[in-house]
């Protein structure tokens, strides 16, 4: 177990639900501001995109991210040597999030350890399921980077037990049958899904895809442990927010969910989330 | 042994080569199903109904039938004896160019519908890059009484207007695709997001052997047809029986895997001919992409690198799984050509013998112009060429590069 699972496991018995906002590595010169906002705006991990050329599991937004990162020739080097830059002022644990040719271009072990030493703790490969593992999990684990599975709601009970025992760090949980991006609706699969997991597992769960409002993350963690928002966010920078304008996006996610965080649903919680338009609209 | 057989250039002869892969669709290193979890259930499901209709004499005889009295099959094996001739070298050509929309992508097509409306699926949907995939993937669904979406990188659609055109008029809906570099590549990734969408009702159509298990070894399987008819032709139409030389072109390389497929077991040199700046066997390193690991022509980091040929048909960065495991072993043999002997080949070969092929069969040409009389390719040798498809779709650029 690795700091990632430890501390999201920390958050969660401690009764608060998780939130684990994303941005695509690279996507501006000062990239890295965004951890230091989302950190300040409640972060419990941040989600780290390395961004691919043909990203088959992202929505227009994510792949517009991309596309935009890689117009300026980011490499994961360079993400890695920006994340280590920042490491004494980031806290909460990091995430990579790629596809399986970044990885398999370093070869797993080198890949991971490059990962470890500029600090992160957690990756994700959606495109590297369960069957096609062929030892990232333990070159993941000999680095002390927790690999992360995905589970879908097509995913058989079966299967759902092997990701379950296989999966460090969280579970995460694809709200829907798609690629990522922003959705007026949480898919009602999200939560059947969640709470299948749930069951299997006491490992923190998940929901991404498609979890784009603070309601989204309020009805996601009735069952699930928490949520990762990716698109929502990314949309707004991409149209030009600053670190601190999306903060205020992700600071109104953070109140939603500390309405349903463990005895923490009081009358004062609440009016903290009318301060918040964007929370205001998804609640009406 | 192995490499006995290879130095004095006589293949390997084996009867498990080009059989079924071994587990998750494994040609030795490469293949697999590199895909996310939302797609695992349909991919198998996929597998499932193959293997199932693949066995089943019902469903191998309506396809059969279909590709007689619709596709047109068998094509012919044509002699082509005026540059045979020139060339010093007996050169017959399968002639896919003759199938049903002007190329051998019908074989496949016909076969995978066929599966998709046994699995009860209403929609196919599918990736293409030239259009021609996309146009046969149009008739089949016409036929068939199906849905039809086609992705095509929005660079392509405006190359290749009249092929959009022509899978509007089947009733086809086109979309154009605009992310990454706007090609085929691209077109592939917005597809299998598109199938991840709606995989209760719709079934994805690969155009090629790549994609994940079981794609590339089906799609050689549909394929393999043009090899079999070949081998048949051959045994009356070469006193050796079997052919010295067995050349195709190759993009992904379904032409070239369904040939090959007809000569594995036997001593027949096989030859892919890859475009010069499209050469993923040549310039490619291992990589994964569209769901399989292959070799991939990619950057230092690893990211996919955009081919560039004069055929829209070759430009694509990876190679089906099983010829990179083919040339891996030694049992065939790929090499490349330039878009200017493709340019020449095409002209030539309509000169001497009365045909316009496509700018990807062309490739395959201009290999055997270039090496008929050396050592590579000996005087007297036999050779048969797949000839993948015919040219109409390609006079824009020809009289583009004309001028």
């Amino acid at each position: 177990m690795s700091r990632l699972e430890t501390t999201l496991r920390a958050a969660r018995d401690a009764g608060g639900k998780l939130l684990v906002p994303y941005v695509t590595g690279g996507i501006t010169a000062d990239w890295t501001d965004h951890l230091l906002a989302y950190q300040e705006a409640g972060a419990d991990a941040i989600e780290v995109g390395l961004p691919f050329s043909d990203p088959m599991l992202d929505g227009v937004t994510i792949q517009q991210a991309s596309d935009r990162a890689l117009e300026q020739r980011v490499t994961p080097d360079r993400i890695l040597s920006d994340l280590a830059a920042v490491r004494d002022r980031v806290r909460v644990p990091l995430v990579a999030m790629t596809y399986a040719n970044l990885v398999v271009r370093l070869g797993y072990t080198e890949f991971c350890r490059r990962l470890a030493d500029a600090g992160v703790s957690g990756l994700i490969v959606p495109d590297v399921p369960l069957d096609e593992l062929g030892g990232l999990d333990d070159a993941a684990a000999a680095a002390g980077v927790d690999l992360v599975l995905l589970v879908a709601p097509s995913t058989t009970p079966e299967r759902l037990d092997d990701i379950c025992a296989r999966s460090r760090g969280f579970i995460y949980a694809v709200s829907v049958m798609g690629t990522t991006g922003e959705r007026a609706d949480l898919a009602a699969t999200a939560t059947a899904l969640a709470a299948s997991v749930t069951a299997r597992t006491d490992r923190p769960v998940l929901i991404g895809f498609g979890v784009s409002t603070a309601a989204h993350a309020v009805a996601a963690a009735a069952t699930a442990d928490g949520v990762v928002v990716a698109s929502a966010l990314m949309r707004r920078v991409l149209d030009g927010a600053t670190p601190e304008e999306v903060a205020v996006d992700l600071a109104a996610i953070r109140a939603g969910l500390d309405t349903v965080a463990t005895g923490t649903s009081t009358g004062s919680t609440a009016g903290r989330v009318e301060q918040h338009g964007y929370a205001r609209a998804a609640r009406a | 042994m192995r490499e006995l057989l290879v130095a004095v250039g006589r293949p390997e002869v084996s009867s498990s080569v080009m059989r079924e892969p071994a587990d998750l669709g494994r040609f030795g290193e490469y293949g697999g199903r590199f895909v996310p979890e939302s797609l695992i259930p349909a991919c198998e499901a996929v597998e499932a109904a193959f293997r199932e209709a693949w066995a089943d004499p019902r469903f191998r005889g309506q396809l059969d039938r279909l590709l007689t009295v619709y596709a047109g099959r068998p094509t012919p094996m044509t002699p082509a004896w005026n540059l045979s001739a020139e060339l010093g070298i007996t050169l017959l050509l399968k002639r896919e160019d003759l199938a049903h929309t002007g190329s051998h992508k019908i074989n496949n097509v016909l076969g995978q519908a066929l599966l998709a409306r046994r699995m009860g699926k209403t929609r196919l949907i599918a990736e293409t890059g030239a259009g021609q995939h996309g146009v046969a993937t149009a008739t089949a669904a016409a036929l068939l009484g199906m849905d039809c979406t086609v992705y095509m990188g929005a660079e392509d659609t405006e190359r290749q207007e009249l092929n959009v055109f022509r899978m509007k008029m089947l009733g086809a809906e086109v979309v154009a695709v605009h992310s990454g570099s706007r090609t085929l590549k691209d077109a592939c990734n917005e597809a299998m997001r598109q199938w991840v969408a709606r995989v209760d009702d719709t079934y994805y159509c690969v155009g090629s052997v790549m994609g994940p298990h079981p794609y590339p070894w089906m799609v050689r399987e549909f394929q393999r047809v043009i090899g079999d008819e070949a081998r048949t032709q051959t045994a009356t139409e070469l006193t050796a029986g079997v052919p010295d030389y067995v050349v195709a072109c190759v993009g992904g390389g379904s032409n070239a895997a369904g040939t090959f497929a007809g000569f594995a077991d036997t001593d027949a040199r096989l030859i892919g001919v890859e475009a010069a700046g499209g050469a993923a066997m040549t310039d490619g390193a291992p990589g994964i992409v569209h769901g399989y690991r292959s070799k991939v022509l990619q950057d230092a980091n690893g990211q996919i690198a955009e081919a560039h040929s004069i055929s829209a048909g070759l430009d694509y960065p990876g190679i089906g799984p099983e010829h990179a495991h083919l040339g891996d072993i030694g049992r065939a043999r790929y090499v490349t050509v330039t878009d200017d002997e493709v340019l020449d080949a095409v002209r030539r070969l309509a000169r001497a013998e009365g045909i316009l092929c496509a700018l990807e069969s062309a490739h395959a040409v201009a290999w055997v112009m270039r090496t008929a009389g050396s050592d590579e390719l000996p005087p007297g040798a036999t050779v048969v060429l797949t000839l993948s498809g015919r040219g109409d779709k390609d006079m824009a650029t020809l009289m583009e590069r004309a001028q």
